[in-house]
């Protein structure tokens, strides 16, 4: 009873919140408070939406920016992993390689645009390496400082067990590591699905981020509000997607202590 | 001869710390030695030289036979369940269905059939530690150090889980060192307890109780073997701080 209750709110109360940011965007719109040409009515929005629906042109742009935020992602963990494990066991990797790797680490991904470009070109390519900067570098150090932190006792205990080097990697090392690696997967995946929007924007002839200059350019805020609401679902989607790892049983350890 | 270990004038220094000092210890075969003294002098690190995770600085120490360690909490792998922690004491044996068959049997003998597939997280801590205990005894092994291995738990807990070390000791006879703070879990368990001096560690005195195991707490053997043990430490009277 007190769950069916406690269901019906968690749908009921966001959708009042909803229903009460669509008013006041309505009342805005209807006293004119902006002009009408800065400022678009929600069933202008509904319109354009069919409107970039039909034409397929939404699901394209989707597509783009979606292959292109994946495979950078992808790519950033791949590497990533691999060196912060590298520098969180070796000391003198980490001597060597730790102030850079915070000096790139804190470098706005996005001042690399212009060279992204030259070497790039417009495309693909150019928002990929991108997406590549924002994520592989706090891979790198959330990695390394988990691995920094892995209990001594879990090796005692592969050695007394007699695994030997490849098996402490992948029996204790990555387990142990895995909640804590999850968790920056989680915070990076956003900040890539940002990067990407803001890439293609500059650097794109395509994806959701060139679909917004293109609504502004051509003065269509009806469809500027499309695509900002299907960026903003699709970002919320992702973070639904990597929430799921956090159910595999053998990480849930690392979230209920 | 294996499960017997012997420390000859071992001593261990960490930069400027001298930790233990010339200590001598030799256990025989299917012995229980526990090891008592104040905290911080170096009762664990005579556990790690044993198991090997430690070298002496001077001394020797040998040890014969597959050794185990038993830690204080946290010793299981929390990503691995209960089965496949057991199994990791049972790597070496190659056919699937003997290893099965024997995850069963230590199931069996620490009695938590139903929790195969559970995580540590989602055990009791006498249950984790019953783990551990099946996982070190696993496979064989012929030394068991344990490391305070009931020190987290409540006290009924702690005395239910010196029974259920008894009982599989003697399912499962080891060589065994028990590291605590617990004089009576050691007068209860051990057929000798080794009192350590402040560090740099030293043995200072040895107790022998020959009263066979399994004991009761209130044994005669074991209550007289606690106030002789507290009136070594000089507990008793009260001059010399508490081992804690």
């Amino acid at each position: 009873m007190k769950e069916n209750t406690n269901t019906a709110r968690a749908l009921l109360l966001p959708a009042l919140v909803a229903a009460i940011f669509i008013a006041l965007w309505t009342a805005i719109w209807r006293a004119g408070v902006f002009h009408q040409s800065a400022f678009p009515s929600p069933l202008a929005v509904v319109r354009g939406f069919g409107l970039e629906v039909a034409t397929g042109r939404l699901l394209n742009d989707s597509v783009t920016s979606l292959f292109r935020v994946t495979c950078g992602f992808l790519l950033a963990v791949a590497l990533g992993i691999p060196a912060g494990v590298w520098m969180g066991q070796k000391l003198s990797a980490r001597l060597a390689f730790l102030p850079m790797t915070n000096f790139f680490r804190n470098l706005s991904p996005l001042a690399w645009m212009p060279f992204a470009i030259l070497w790039f070109g417009v495309g693909d390519a150019a928002a990929m390496f991108l997406i590549f900067l924002s994520v592989f570098f706090p891979v790198v150090l959330a990695t390394m400082a988990a691995v920094g932190t892995i209990p001594l006792v879990y090796f005692h205990v592969a050695q007394n067990y007699g695994l030997r080097r490849f098996e402490k990697l992948t029996r204790v090392t990555l387990p142990a590591i895995m909640p804590q690696v999850i968790t920056t997967l989680r915070v990076t995946a956003g900040v890539a699905w940002l990067v990407d929007v803001a890439a293609e924007m500059i650097a794109g002839r395509d994806g959701l981020g060139f679909a917004v200059m293109d609504a502004r350019n051509g003065l269509r805020t009806d469809l500027l509000v499309v695509e900002m609401i299907v960026i903003g679902i699709i970002g919320v989607l992702i973070d639904r997607l990597l929430v799921q790892l956090t159910n595999v049983p053998s990480v849930r350890w690392g979230y209920e202590r | 001869m294996t499960g017997c270990l012997e420390l000859t004038n071992v001593s261990v220094s960490f930069e400027a710390v001298e930790v233990i000092r010339e200590l001598s210890l030799a256990i025989v075969q299917g012995e229980f030695v526990a090891v008592v003294g104040p905290s911080g002098c170096g009762k664990t690190t005579l556990l790690n030289l044993v198991a090997g995770f430690e070298r002496p600085s001077s001394g020797s120490v040998e040890c014969h036979g597959q050794v185990r360690m038993v830690y204080q909490e946290d010793g299981l792998f929390p990503w691995a369940t209960v089965t496949e922690n057991i199994a990791l004491g049972l790597r070496h044996i190659g056919d699937r269905r003997e290893r099965k068959r024997q995850i069963g049997d230590l199931l069996r003998l620490i009695r938590i059939e139903g929790f195969e597939h559970h995580y540590p997280r989602q055990l009791s801590g006498g249950m984790r530690q019953l783990v551990e205990l099946a996982r070190a005894l696993a496979g064989g092994s012929d030394v068991l150090l344990m490391d305070e291995p009931f020190s987290a738990l409540d006290y009924l807990t702690r005395l239910r889980m010196r029974n259920e070390l008894a009982r599989l000791l003697s399912e499962m006879p080891r060589t065994a060192v028990l590291v605590t703070h617990d004089i009576e879990e050691a007068a209860q368990l051990a057929d000798r307890v080794v009192v350590l001096t402040q560090r740099p560690a030293r043995i200072r005195h040895e107790f022998t109780i020959s009263t066979p195991r399994p004991r009761e707490p209130t044994d005669f053997a074991v209550v007289d073997a606690v106030r002789r043990i507290l009136a070594e430490l000089d507990v008793e009277s009260g001059t010399e701080a508490s081992t804690k």
